[in-house]
């Protein structure tokens, strides 16, 4: 027992106010983590936050592992866009190597991260609604999340852990099916997402109960190193594909929405209109892909790029640089890099060390969940606990990012 | 703002920062581990630099580094001019002691915490120095060097082309 969990009010000996449990499963906090909380009444008074429920070590294990073995760990961090984790791992490597990618690879996977993007925005921003009570817009959210993972699934043959792509490109070529499956979501989404704002952002029971909920100001907000829609919900637009740009992002036309309060509505708001974007992004990737050859998507680096299996089973020369890569026989060069992507929540960063050898020396991942989240109960102290339960899911904190 | 202005800045309020590099165009520098505070307050208000944005924070261990086996590596952010710089600094494995920057960075807590909690930096000043993603009754830090993923007892993996070796 600490001294969190009885906290005597100054003018009473007896204490007067309760303390309560919220998690480590529990249905309000949609991942594994506890908040020990004092409430008097209806008022949040302190919050002690535990985390670590779902600890796996992948800075430790990512240290046995050669390369290609670490894509899997980045999965399990923001299992909700698996994608963008996948790639900035990608993006990390070939930055320490110096690859160079082509340009079509590099829409592609524009394609992708902004797909992930918003198929994790869209679970934020229902799951906000479920907790003030609107179920339905959830339900109409989840078709076309279902829609994305289908597209995955026709890339790479997975749905939630990816493993997409490889060093230096895609494991294959976009078939006919997955472009079919792209242009439809992108020509039914607009309408989803249209009736979906029209159930929620200006729906007064909605507005009353996020307007004014869990602000943070700007200024706090970078002090406590937050990134991505939470902070831009505060003010400031910064936005690592602006500020970095990395897949060519400097080519695009987009807006960095930015809400002004910092509340649960204004990340709401930045969220949906981030879709939009991330729409628009798709859009013009697919009408710059159309100057490119349709053949190319992986750049020509067999140290690093995974030969076709059936040349692996019919060439010598693919089979044994699938043996090298497989192995972890390639060795990198040696150096320090930091690489970061703008992952659904923030700035998800790679300070990568390698040795020279077939393994880093030292991975650390730089999450947007666990830095943001020390926020929490500052952001919750004194207001209600039913504010609270919805700062927290419009903060998006997914528990495998959190806990690494 | 270039990496040269800022090193000559730098160099100019602090001549003892050291092992000046640019991998991959990021500016890094050591720092003595006495200064870490007084560098990043400086770094932070400064007029000029104004490197106000705590990127990153974490640690790594070199065990063939006597007296400074310990690498506490923050990554800093000036937002207005983008520009991003990488401050190292070493402290022995016997005596981990560092001032913590949460005087400066709330979000230095949790960074901290976790840093503590892997490779068992002694950040004086830390408003609530426990472990945060292990158990509190670990007695030993994990991401040391000395603690192998495997069993170092195996033998079945040993192989001379493709062994895991060390």
């Amino acid at each position: 027992m600490t001294e969190h969990h009885i906290r005597l009010t100054e003018e009473s000996l007896e204490k007067q106010t309760t303390t309560i449990n919220v998690g480590p499963t529990h249905p309000a906090t949609h991942g594994v983590f506890q908040n020990i909380m004092e409430i008097d009444g209806e008022r949040v008074l302190s919050t002690v936050p535990t985390i670590g429920y779902i600890h796996r070590a992948f800075e430790k294990i990512a240290e046995r592992r050669p390369y290609y073995q670490i894509t899997p760990l980045t999965d399990r961090l923001n299992y909700c866009s698996a994608p963008i984790n996948n790639i900035g791992w990608h993006l990390t490597i070939e930055k320490l190597v110096g690859m160079d990618i082509p340009k079509r690879v590099q829409y592609l996977r524009v394609i992708i991260m902004e797909l992930a993007r918003i198929a994790d925005h869209l679970v934020c921003n229902s799951v906000i609604a479920v907790d003030t009570g609107a179920l339905t817009p959830f339900t109409y959210v989840f078709q076309w999340r279902e829609k994305i993972y289908e597209i995955y699934e026709e890339i790479c043959g997975s749905r939630l852990t990816t493993n997409i792509g490889r060093i230096g490109g895609f494991e294959r070529n976009f078939t006919d099916a997955a472009w079919q499956k792209i242009e439809s979501f992108v020509a039914g989404f607009p309408k989803m997402l249209e009736e979906f704002e029209n159930l929620l952002t200006r729906n007064r029971i909605f507005m009353d109960r996020c307007i004014g909920a869990g602000p943070i100001s700007a200024e706090r907000a970078l002090n406590y190193s937050f990134t991505g829609p939470n902070l831009r919900a505060a003010g400031v637009d910064y936005d690592v594909r602006v500020h970095n740009p990395y897949s060519s992002y400097e080519e695009f036309e987009f807006n960095i929405p930015v809400g002004t309060t910092g509340d649960v509505y204004d990340r709401y708001l930045v969220r949906n209109k981030e879709m939009w974007e991330s729409l628009g992004i798709i859009r013009q990737a697919l009408e710059k892909l159309k100057d490119h050859d349709p053949s190319v998507f992986h750049a020509d680096a067999p140290d690093f790029y995974l030969p076709e299996k059936a040349a692996v089973y019919t060439k010598m020369e693919a089979l044994i640089y699938h043996f090298k890569i497989i192995m972890g026989e390639t060795d990198l060069p040696a150096g320090e890099v930091y690489h970061s992507v703008e992952g659904a929540n923030g700035e998800l960063g790679y300070y990568l060390i390698s040795d020279g050898g077939r393994t880093p020396y030292r991975l650390h991942f730089r999450r947007p969940c666990f830095i943001y989240y020390q926020a929490f109960p500052e952001i919750v102290s004194g207001g209600l606990l039913s504010d609270a339960i919805i700062a927290l899911s419009s903060l998006n904190v997914i528990a495998g990012e959190l806990d690494a | 703002m270039t990496n040269e202005q800022v090193k000559q800045q730098l160099l100019a309020q602090f001549p003892d920062l050291g092992a000046w590099e640019e991998q991959y165009g990021m500016l890094t520098f050591n720092v003595p581990a006495a200064k870490n505070l007084e560098v990043i307050q400086y770094l932070y208000s400064d007029a000029a630099l104004q490197f106000r944005f705590l990127t990153d924070l974490t640690a790594v261990h070199y065990p063939d580094r006597a007296g400074e086996e310990l690498c506490v590596v923050y990554h800093l952010h000036n937002l207005v001019e983008n520009f991003r710089l990488r401050m190292k600094a070493y402290v022995p494995v016997a005596d981990p002691r560092i001032q913590s920057v949460t005087p400066v960075f709330s979000g230095a807590n949790w960074m901290e915490r976790e840093t503590y909690d892997f490779f068992g930096v002694n950040f004086t000043g830390h408003p609530n120095l426990t472990r945060i993603l292990n158990v509190d009754e670990m007695d030993y830090f994990p991401m040391r060097k000395e603690y192998p993923m495997e069993d170092p007892t195996r033998t079945d993996k040993d192989d001379e082309m493709f062994g895991r070796g060390g």
